[in-house]
């Protein structure tokens, strides 16, 4: 056969362990040359570690080979090896310098990698102007990145992978992490094209995504993990929508029905929201009863993540209302966190070390930062009755070590969470929204924030909860809302609300109109 | 070892911290004292001493509320200035009677305060650029009020309230710091608003996601800070009995040195007012003894800008200690 016939890279029984949990077990992965390959499979599936394996990022367990370009590599790789082995990555985040121009950002390793000093900018000014003719792209060198459409983003972060490519010996494979999720129909098409003439010389690329419907438009063969096993891989012609689908859930996909025409709620609702549009949303109407619990999920960029943020004003919606508890259209385009605490909403977001709890105070302030005011008196904030107060709902919480006077930051994932969750409980909400609220929080803790929630929602709290582990979901929740392309696809309701139904509703393909949203 | 004995070493190295810079100002007494038992040790030596740094001590207080809510103030050393010459002009030159150039004074810092926190809250510039740029227009502003001369002959009666009358033979001025060193203490410590300025400046989303309103925390921040820089002014210009339009620049650096050497004792980590209060006695006592044992005159930049540097240091390692070893 010829060299070129062998397989550009090649993965072979690749395990990864965590902790005694299988992340990747004996993957198998095999990319020809001028191939795009699709990579696909739920979250936790394995993808995202297959590739920090790449990235050397992550050191795999012993027993995995790794072949470039027909010769074997040494594993486990170092960070930054990939560049010298012909491996480029396109992260979601794109990873381009905003304040810098276009040509700076394309020769960024060119000019870093260069001499010490002097650099020879009409050399790199031909080179990048070389790029962006061949491929088309139409960037004017000269603007800086911040003044770019994402798609031109997308577009020079992907040109820029191919240039490093170049640079590392001319073949090699481009990794594609999700890179279209916030982009626009048209731009995918763009992006879709460049990707096309990047491979036609011989160089290939791993396309990461959540949306079937773009894997078999760009993909000529694609693998699906599915718990850390290879479920399957085939070629993409011939292959259907459904067959993909059934690999990633793992079973054949009764067609959910589009049912369930939503009734109205059972008791009069206590949210309304009304026509919320921004970040990725476009005129969502939602409504929410007392004491039940609400799901918001979908892919990645269906802009089930933004309700949440919107409704406390953690972001500004670009426009929406909302009826709560008596108070009508309260324009959320206004919405503060502030007016939104004083109406007896409340909010646990995602980004706990950043927005959870400020890491270098203690415990006990984090806990009461809201309520501060109730230990204010005659002039006093009174330390010691805060402290008690902490160590009480501590307890009640099971925050271990129950020691209100730690910095926030010592503690764990988990307990940090419970601090968060205790903060906003003790003030006896009308409205708790959380996002994603078991990230990195231990199994055991995620019961005990299940319970926590269910027992407030029994006595007539609402809640939110924004995630994509559906599990969870299933779990916890009288009503899932599935989002996609911003609007919201379907209600799923108990019975049949489980982990499977809301997954394939997820991949589902955008059913008929017959769609209330309740 | 055993958790208690743990214990009881950690609290150990936590006295050890909080009274550490408290036990080095015991050391540079007695070292200084040894060297020169009749000039140095005495008392009205020290009481000089603690009227002369009345200013420094409480530009220190002033800078340190920004600084805890995340802004620095580098205009506060001009503000002190601009506050003593406006008493000069007004009282001195004027006539205006001296409570009413007071006030004025008091004003015109809290105003500046207002003018500095409009561009770093509202319009979001970084408080070094505002705040640098601040201080060049304000010491211009004072050039031109005074014509780059000093004003003396300011009211008997600001002297005498400053360091003129002294309780146990330590000037008034003195007992101000004092008092204000305990009103920042309670306000960090003991009302929500303290615990809201240090949520601003290590958590400024998380304090905006728990319905602090971080701006005006901020903006209020800053125009104490511009505000009690007026007072610092104000002291200066009674311990001097005249307005100097250029030396209270010079106050700015010590006082910063001051603000972060004070938050390595009493609360290490945190920024706070005795600690700041304690820390300028420190320097002015390392300076004065320096000077009295003939050290030139450039040495006193030396001393404050080492301070300044070590302090900052030691500062960090604290913080960054006491994260780790609770993990």
């Amino acid at each position: 056969m010829q060299p070129d016939a062998e397989p550009l890279l090649a993965i072979r029984n690749l395990s990864k362990t965590f902790g005694g949990v299988h992340a990747l077990d004996g993957v198998d992965l095999t990319v020809a040359p001028g191939e795009i390959h699709g990579l696909l499979g739920t979250n936790g599936s394995g993808k995202s570690t297959l590739i920090k394996v790449l990235a050397g990022v992550h050191a795999p367990d012993p027993g995995a080979r790794l072949m470039l370009k027909g010769r074997e590599v040494q594993l486990p790789l170092h960070a930054g090896d990939f560049r010298k082995l012909g491996l480029s990555f396109v992260h979601q985040n794109l990873g381009l310098i905003p304040a810098l121009s276009v040509l700076e950002n394309l020769r960024l390793s060119a000019i870093l990698g260069g001499a010490a000093i002097g650099i020879d900018w009409s050399a790199q000014r031909r080179a990048a102007a070389e790029t962006i003719a061949r491929f088309d792209l139409g960037l004017d060198l000269d603007r800086t990145v911040e003044g770019l459409s994402p798609v031109d983003r997308a577009l020079l972060a992907i040109a820029r992978a191919f240039e490093d490519l170049k640079a590392g010996g001319g073949r090699g494979v481009l990794l594609l992490d999700e890179p279209t999720p916030f982009l626009p129909a048209a731009g995918v098409r763009k992006l879709f094209a460049l990707m096309r003439s990047i491979v036609a010389d011989g160089s290939s690329a791993i396309f990461i995504s959540h949306d079937v419907d773009e894997i078999l438009e760009i993909t000529d063969q694609v693998t699906v993990l599915r718990d850390g096993r290879v479920a399957g891989s085939r070629a993409t012609p011939g292959s259907s929508r459904d067959d993909i689908v059934q690999l990633i859930l793992g079973r054949r996909v009764e067609i959910v029905a589009p049912t369930q025409r939503p009734d109205a709620p059972a008791q009069a609702s206590r949210l309304r929201l009304k026509a919320v549009g921004g970040g990725a949303l476009d005129r969502v109407d939602l409504e929410v009863a007392p004491g039940e619990i609400v799901g918001l999920t979908g892919l990645i960029g269906s802009g089930y993540a933004d309700l949440a943020d919107f409704v406390f004003g953690a972001r500004r919606a670009r426009a929406g209302h909302m009826d709560f508890d008596g108070a009508a259209d309260i324009d959320l385009a206004r919405q503060t966190p502030r007016a939104a605490i004083a109406r007896g909403i409340a909010f646990v977001p995602a980004d706990r070390p950043r927005a959870g709890g400020a890491g270098r105070l203690s415990v006990a302030d984090n806990m009461m930062l809201p309520s501060l005011d109730v230990f204010f008196q005659g002039g006093l904030l009174h330390r010691s009755r805060l402290f008690e107060r902490a160590r009480e709902l501590g307890a009640r919480f099971d925050v271990r070590p129950n020691r209100p006077e730690l910095d926030f930051g010592a503690l764990s994932g988990g307990n940090a969470q419970k601090v968060v969750i205790a903060r906003w409980l003790s003030r006896s909400p009308r409205l708790l929204l959380l996002d994603e609220p078991t990230q990195g929080v231990d199994v055991g803790t995620r019961q005990q924030i299940f319970t926590a929630l269910r027992d407030e929602a029994a006595k007539g709290m609402s809640v939110i909860v924004a995630s994509t582990d559906y599990e969870q979901l299933a779990a916890i929740c009288d009503r899932v809302v599935i989002f996609r392309r911003g609007s919201i696809q379907e209600n799923l309701r108990a019975p049949g609300l489980t982990k499977d139904a809301i997954a394939s509703a997820c991949y589902a393909e955008t059913p008929g109109t017959d769609q209330g949203t309740t | 070892m055993t958790d208690a004995t743990q214990a009881s070493r950690r609290q150990a190295l936590a006295f050890l911290e909080r009274f550490a810079l408290i036990g080095v100002w015991a050391v540079l007494i007695a070292g200084f004292s040894l060297a020169m038992p009749h000039t140095f040790l005495s008392w009205p030596n020290f009481t000089a001493m603690f009227g002369s740094s009345a200013p420094a001590a409480v530009l220190a207080i002033a800078l340190i509320i920004p600084i805890t809510a995340g802004d620095f103030d580098l205009s506060a050393g001009a503000n002190l200035t601009l506050s003593a010459c406006v008493i000069g002009v007004l009282n001195a030159q004027h006539g205006v009677p001296i409570g009413l150039a007071i006030a004025a004074a008091l004003c015109a810092g809290a105003l500046v305060g207002t003018l500095n926190a409009l561009f770093i809250v509202r319009f979001a510039i970084p408080s070094l650029v505002v705040t640098l740029g601040t201080s060049s227009l304000l010491m211009g502003i004072v050039q031109w009020l005074t014509n780059s001369a000093t004003i003396s002959g300011i009211s008997t009666g600001l002297v005498n309230a400053v360091v003129g009358t002294r309780v146990f033979g330590v000037p008034l001025a003195f007992y101000d710091v004092i008092a204000l060193g305990l009103l920042g203490f309670y306000v960090f410590e003991f009302t929500p608003l303290g615990r809201r300025l240090l949520f601003v400046g290590l958590g400024r989303e998380v304090a905006r996601l728990n319905g602090v309103d971080v701006g005006r925390v901020r903006a209020g921040a800053l125009i104490s800070a511009g505000l009690l820089s007026a007072v610092a002014g104000v002291i200066y210009a009674g311990v001097l009995g005249s307005s100097d339009p250029s030396s209270g620049q010079n106050l700015l650096l010590p006082a910063f040195a001051a603000a972060y050497l004070g938050a390595t004792t009493i609360f290490p980590g945190r920024f706070n007012p005795i600690g700041s209060v304690a820390a300028v006695y420190f320097l002015a006592t390392g300076i004065t003894g320096l000077t009295m044992l003939g050290v030139p005159l450039w040495a006193t930049d030396v001393f404050n800008g080492a301070a300044l540097i070590l302090a900052v240091l030691i500062s960090q390692l604290a913080r960054g200690r006491s994260v780790a070893e609770l993990v």
